[in-house]
């Protein structure tokens, strides 16, 4: 191992950064969002590419976990059926505080083109959503966009002051 | 039904319908024109009575009686080297006649050829079960008692396939709403939430000509976001999103949109 003098007043001064509470964990929060893989539909296999080498999650530190404990945000990509509903408000609940979810598609934000008995019209229905993102189905590059205003979204809460717990009802 | 005519005219006389049209039908052929079909159907008719059977479409269709149909099937896998149950449900006839058509359609792949085994039965009535003859009319009797509510005698597991198990009615049926009934409309709400959260949720939105680009509810453009809740006026400026912190990232150069070169010419 190298042995050598380190002078933190001369090179480039001391390794300290200023900043506020709200900012630094807010930096931490909408940094390292991590999706909790919610394909229902086609817009699963955007959802995919989206994480996968072509359009990179990893980068804005959004990677998909498969279990509800250890998300931030719920990503509704796809139908959802009535028979289903039950299921993601139980996967809803399971997520830690804060949490965040984004409808993708225009299945998850309306129901859609399936105007019918089986499907839920928006699931916003179901659960509270942050964020739509229009298109059937929504471009990688969309998914993108709206993870990035979702971190916007974020670092515009005041990160000290207590959160209210986000209720549909 | 009449001979075809040139309908170049047809938007001028858009309300003329033929007082004497006839719907086209598939034709039909007589069972004796094919051999193979021919013998199956006597040793069908040696044990059982056929209503009426016909060929169409290169398939032989044969009417039955209801309660012979695990016996009908039975000889034609086990003697008739009919292998295989394709296929399984019912048709409803129910504002016609009060009836359902069951059919199951059955392979051979030794001989190539394919039959239609039909039959009717009144409206309540039950059918019986071909599962211990076929695997595959396990699921396929599921969800024909899911979809129509005709259930069959001696199933091993009569419940609903798709629909949830607490689900009321049978979405097949021509007499079932293609949007659901009231039932279908509350169903998740009710189960989540309870019917006590009816007025706080609300109806569900069906028509799917309203688009309300003001609704900032539901919905804003891309590049014109606005927080949910917020009065949409038309003349919001736009915004660019910028991977990066408002006011840059310690030790980190801000991007700076005007000073990069965007390369428009993907051959370069």
């Amino acid at each position: 191992m190298a042995q050598h003098k380190v002078n933190y007043t001369q090179d480039g001064g001391l390794p300290v950064a200023l900043t506020s509470i709200d900012k630094i964990v807010n930096w931490g929060r909408s940094n390292s969002l991590w999706a909790m893989t919610y394909g229902l539909a086609c817009c699963g296999i955007e959802m995919m590419a989206a994480g996968a080498s072509r359009y990179d999650f990893d980068r804005f530190g959004t990677i998909f976990r498969a279990s509800p404990r250890q998300s931030d945000v719920m990503i509704v990509a796809g139908t959802l059926t009535k028979k289903h509903s039950e299921f993601i408000k139980r996967l809803y609940d399971q997520m830690t505080e804060p949490r965040w979810v984004i409808s993708m598609g225009s299945c998850a934000n309306t129901g859609g083109m399936f105007n019918t008995y089986a499907t839920v019209q928006g699931v916003d229905r179901i659960i509270p959503v942050d964020l739509y993102l229009p298109g059937c189905a929504p471009r990688p590059e969309t998914l993108q966009y709206g993870v990035m205003l979702l971190q916007k979204k974020i670092r515009a809460n005041k990160a000290g002051r207590a959160q209210k717990a986000k209720r549909l009802m | 039904m009449r001979a075809y005519k040139p309908k170049d005219n047809v938007q001028a006389k858009a309300y003329y319908t033929d007082r004497y049209y006839v719907a086209p039908q598939v034709p039909k052929s007589d069972v004796s024109e094919d051999k193979v079909f021919a013998a199956d159907l006597e040793a069908i008719k040696a044990k059982f009575e056929v209503k009426e059977a016909y060929i169409q479409v290169e398939q032989m269709v044969i009417y039955i009686n209801a309660h012979d149909i695990y016996g009908v099937l039975e000889l034609m896998r086990d003697e008739l080297e009919y292998t295989q149950l394709s296929e399984l449900s019912a048709i409803d006839w129910l504002a016609k006649s009060n009836q359902f058509e069951i059919f199951y359609q059955m392979l051979s792949m030794t001989k190539r050829k394919r039959v239609r085994v039909k039959y009717f039965i009144e409206n309540g009535q039950a059918v019986d079960s071909v599962e211990k003859l076929f695997r595959s009319a396990d699921w396929a009797e599921r969800e024909m008692y899911d979809m129509f509510g005709i259930e069959a005698n001696g199933h091993p597991f009569m419940k609903r396939i798709l629909m949830p198990y607490d689900w009321q009615g049978h979405p097949l049926l021509k007499s079932y709403p293609l949007e659901g009934d009231e039932f279908a409309a509350w169903y998740e709400v009710d189960k989540i939430y309870g019917k006590e959260a009816r007025d706080i949720i609300g109806p569900e939105l069906r028509d799917t000509a309203r688009v309300d680009r003001y609704d900032s509810e539901r919905f804003a453009r891309l590049g014109f976001e606005v927080p949910k809740g917020t009065e949409i006026t038309g003349d919001e400026e736009r915004h660019v999103e910028s991977y990066q912190e408002e006011d840059g990232v310690f030790l980190i150069k801000k991007l700076d949109k005007e000073s990069s070169k965007v390369i428009d010419d993907p051959q370069r």
